[in-house]
């Protein structure tokens, strides 16, 4: 044994803690975030550093980002349908490609360019709408041919042999992938660094009221008091809006996802097909990571099925027919929020000091950055702010949706 | 293969079947937009029992089934009418 590692073992310096080490619970707090995944993480955050709001707990049932932070496929897009759709996630993609740098802490992230494979004139049609769409609010998207397709992928089975010929894609040069463990932990170790206290293991078991307003909520670990509360649960918000008996706009529907054996890098870009139900794309040690379409029925349940995997594979291989011999390796679910309009629901709820996070379906961690600073801002000052007030929950008593449904995901 | 006993055609892959979601009570033709939007819109999504329609494509038939949420069980199935058919408890959808 060296004398270096000898003296480092005795004398050195010991490793930082990422996050700090459980601490009790106070008996009140200015901000209670329910839910310690990337978004409530997020508003923590920005809570503190734009606000200079620390007296933020954020209370978490399980172990930090271990729900649907932990379960997406990763990808960062803003080539939306909607102008708020549109305009909303570009500012997400911004803070993300700063994010690193911001947060002091590797999120991994990687731009690779994300194309939209259409396969019918309908898809086309969809694909154009987007792009201009897109252009008009300064998002870098554009339809483009089979040749180009082939320049950006080759590996794609452009036959027009193929059971779905490809006709076009919607190309999306700023797509990217994060590693997403990293955007919640960075987002806690930044939090805790502002003085956010940050407690896993603390389920939150009733929400404690005064008339029509949000006081505390109770906990397995006692009482606590809060001046506001927001819950950020994803696959959970009705469960727990109905302890205020709110009832919201949601059915809770397994996403399942799964990533195949690592492979050499081949694959650059991420791969959509709406009429196909797939998303792929590589991850940096080389597995691809593959998902479908929500399960065909609401469920609290994250079992997987032999229907998702034989549907999916079937599809992979008439895009990547070479991919026959490789294995999956692991596969898993998480539980998405659906909406009706497939758009997130962000605010005030009719509860007084009780805003809610809720509604992210299969969209939730690409808005992880533009979500925690919007909703910061909307605690802090009592107000949305433009970006995020078309999200509100009473856009379904007004009947004025945001019909994302053509941009949000695969296959509904 | 999940199977899913229709009161029509007897046991078959659910794969053949539709959720058309929760049981909701209508509202009266003159009920205000509000009651209209919760109708449409608002899900109590519970985690555990609920009552929902499907449909059997291939025969469009269309009937209630019973199931758990969280374990992924078919409780039961019923045809619209079913003298057997319990009465949802108070607050269920439907209520």
């Amino acid at each position: 044994m060296s004398l270096a590692l000898i003296a480092e073992g005795f004398w050195g310096r010991r490793p930082e803690r990422i996050l700090p080490a459980a601490c009790p619970l106070r008996e009140r707090y200015d901000v209670i975030i329910i839910g310690g995944g990337g978004h409530g993480l997020a508003t923590a955050y920005y809570l503190a550093k734009d606000h200079g709001i620390r007296n933020v707990a954020v209370l978490e049932k399980g172990y930090l980002g271990g729900g649907n932070t932990g379960r997406n496929t990763a990808i960062v897009r803003s080539n939306y349908l909607t102008a708020e759709g549109v305009a909303f996630y570009a500012e997400s993609v911004s803070l993300f490609q700063s994010l690193s740098n911001e947060l002091d802490f590797n999120i991994m992230y990687s731009e690779r360019g994300h194309l939209t494979l259409a396969h019918t004139d309908a898809a086309i049609r969809t694909a154009r709408w987007r792009a201009e769409v897109n252009k008009h609010l300064g998002v870098d998207s554009e339809l483009i041919d089979p040749a180009d397709i082939q320049s950006l992928c080759p590996q794609l089975n452009l036959s027009s042999k193929a059971r779905y010929p490809i006709l076009g894609a919607l190309y999306h040069p700023p797509g990217a992938i994060a590693r997403h463990d990293a955007v919640a932990w960075g987002y806690a170790a930044a939090a805790a660094r502002l003085g956010v206290e940050l407690h896993p293991e603390t389920e939150v078991t009733g929400v404690v009221k005064q008339g029509n307003r949000a006081i505390g909520v109770e906990t397995n670990r006692g009482t606590v008091h809060a001046g506001a509360i927001l819950q950020a649960v994803a696959g959970s918000s009705s469960r727990v809006a109905a302890m205020l008996d709110l009832r919201l706009p949601i059915r809770t529907i397994p996403l399942q996802a799964c990533v195949s054996q690592p492979l050499k890098p081949f694959l650059d870009p991420i791969i959509v097909s709406g009429s196909l139900h797939i998303y792929v794309s590589q991850s940096t040690r080389g597995e691809l990571v593959m998902g479908g379409a929500t399960d065909p029925y609401p469920l609290y349940s994250s079992r997987s099925t032999l229907e998702f995997k034989e549907g999916l594979m079937s599809h992979m291989l008439e895009l990547f027919p070479f991919l026959a011999g490789v294995k999956v390796m692991r596969q898993w679910a998480g539980l998405a929020d659906m909406t009706p309009d497939f758009s997130p629901v962000m605010g005030l709820t009719p509860v007084e000091n009780y805003f809610i996070d809720a509604g992210w379906g299969t969209w939730g961690f690409k808005a992880t950055p533009v979500c925690g600073k919007r909703l910061a801002e909307t605690i802090a000052t009592g107000k949305p702010p433009s970006l995020i007030a078309p999200f509100a929950l009473d856009r379904f008593a007004d009947f004025v949706q945001i019909g994302e449904r053509g941009a949000a995901s695969v296959g509904h | 293969m999940k199977v899913l006993n229709c009161p029509l055609n007897g046991p078959r892959n659910i794969s053949e079947f539709v959720c058309l979601g929760e049981i909701k009570r209508l509202p009266d033709a003159q009920a205000p937009p509000q009651d209209w939007s919760q109708f449409v819109f608002i899900e109590k999504n519970p985690a555990g029992p609920v009552r929902e329609w499907w449909l059997h494509l291939a025969t469009n038939f269309l009937f209630i089934v019973e199931r758990d949420t969280r374990s992924d069980e078919i409780l039961a199935t019923y045809r619209i009418g079913d003298p057997g058919l319990p009465a949802p408890p108070p607050g269920a959808p439907g209520a």
